[in-house]
């Protein structure tokens, strides 16, 4: 029972923000600028989520570059951008990453 | 409600296609949080009850070490509200695109939304080739990749060593893979960087989850700033 008290309000206040959007703007007709807001906002996202993994590694509040995820997004952008498939970028991605560990 | 008859094989194959590189990184991260936990004093089924009432990676590594240290339910539920705040903002995103879904789903659906199952259905509806049958395929094989790999680490301990094979970067790789995919003209570019830069700051000031929040708030008006202010025939279609 402790324990299940944290928990359920954990749930609760996960499923909220996940459900309440999904729930209410399915079936409406949004207005154009929201429309356009909201296609903006994976890149939005991904960028917020992507920089501070990439520079900032496990958590660090100063920016360092010479480290294992900063060296290992190169490569892994490299293969982004030509090969245009997300199979080859995570995957070398994770090559990358595991062969700038050992040398490092 | 129909049962389960709208999940074809078809959309069943697609979607664990599609789901894979989030399993790969789950399963890491699931068996890091697993040993984790049990090491703070909770039983495999703890853990996986955990696992399948919350469903939120990072807020559950906080939840665990709050409970270690001895808080009580006010300031974990409150940590886990901050935390989540982001998918407010996913879930918005994800709502022109599920407008089909039978409205009985749209709960189910919701559970699944993570950072991970957001970014490779917005990647894919952008796309073209994607509905909501595979999407929620995508939501849900990635859910039970979590519980199982979280209460597998609780059971059985950290049994691959930790950084093999590159595994712990396998989501970073994704993220970076589908941010460069999104980026579909200028006006992208701008806010992808926007709030890249935004988040970087807020997160190095303010620490915690926040950047994830606001960042994206205030880069998506500039989008729709620039994107408005370019004369249509210099738009990319």
């Amino acid at each position: 029972m402790e324990y299940l008290l944290p928990l359920l309000g954990m749930g609760i206040v996960t499923y909220l923000p996940r459900l309440i959007p999904l729930f209410f703007l399915t079936k409406r007709q949004l207005p154009p600028w929201l429309e356009e807001g909201l296609a903006f906002l994976p890149a939005a996202i991904l960028g917020a989520l992507v920089l501070p993994l990439v520079i900032l590694p496990g958590g660090a509040r100063e920016i360092s570059l010479i480290q294992p995820h900063f060296i290992a997004a190169i490569p892994t952008i490299i293969v982004a951008l030509t090969t245009r498939s997300l199979a080859a970028t995570v995957l070398a991605g994770m090559g990358s990453f595991w062969l700038v560990k050992l040398i490092i | 409600m129909t049962g389960f008859n709208f999940l074809t094989k078809s959309s069943f194959v697609a979607g664990m296609a599609a789901a894979w590189p989030i399993c790969l990184g789950y399963i890491a991260i699931g068996l890091a949080f697993g040993v984790l936990a049990e090491k703070a004093g909770l039983s495999p089924w703890q853990i996986g009850l955990m696992s399948l009432m919350v469903y939120a990676g990072s807020s559950q590594f906080i939840a665990v070490s709050m409970l270690a240290g001895g808080a009580s339910a006010i300031p974990i539920i409150l940590s886990t509200l901050i935390v989540n705040l982001r998918h407010l903002l996913m879930s918005a995103a994800l709502s022109s695109h599920v407008k089909k879904m039978d409205r009985s789903l749209i709960p189910l659906f919701a559970y699944g939304v993570t950072d991970e199952s957001f970014a490779v259905n917005m990647a894919r509806f952008a796309n073209g080739d994607w509905d909501w049958q595979r999407s929620l395929v995508v939501n849900h094989a990635t859910n039970l990749i979590w519980i199982l790999s979280t209460i597998l680490g609780g059971v059985s301990g950290q049994f691959i060593p930790p950084g093999a094979f590159g595994i712990d970067f396998a989501l970073s790789a994704m993220f970076l893979g589908l941010l460069l995919f999104q980026l579909r003209g200028l006006e992208y570019v701008l806010v992808a960087a926007f709030g890249g830069l935004t988040a970087l700051l807020i997160y190095i000031h303010l620490g915690g989850f926040w950047h994830v929040f606001f960042a994206p708030l205030l880069a998506v008006p500039l989008g729709v700033i620039v994107k408005r202010r370019r004369p249509i025939d210099q738009r990319r279609a």
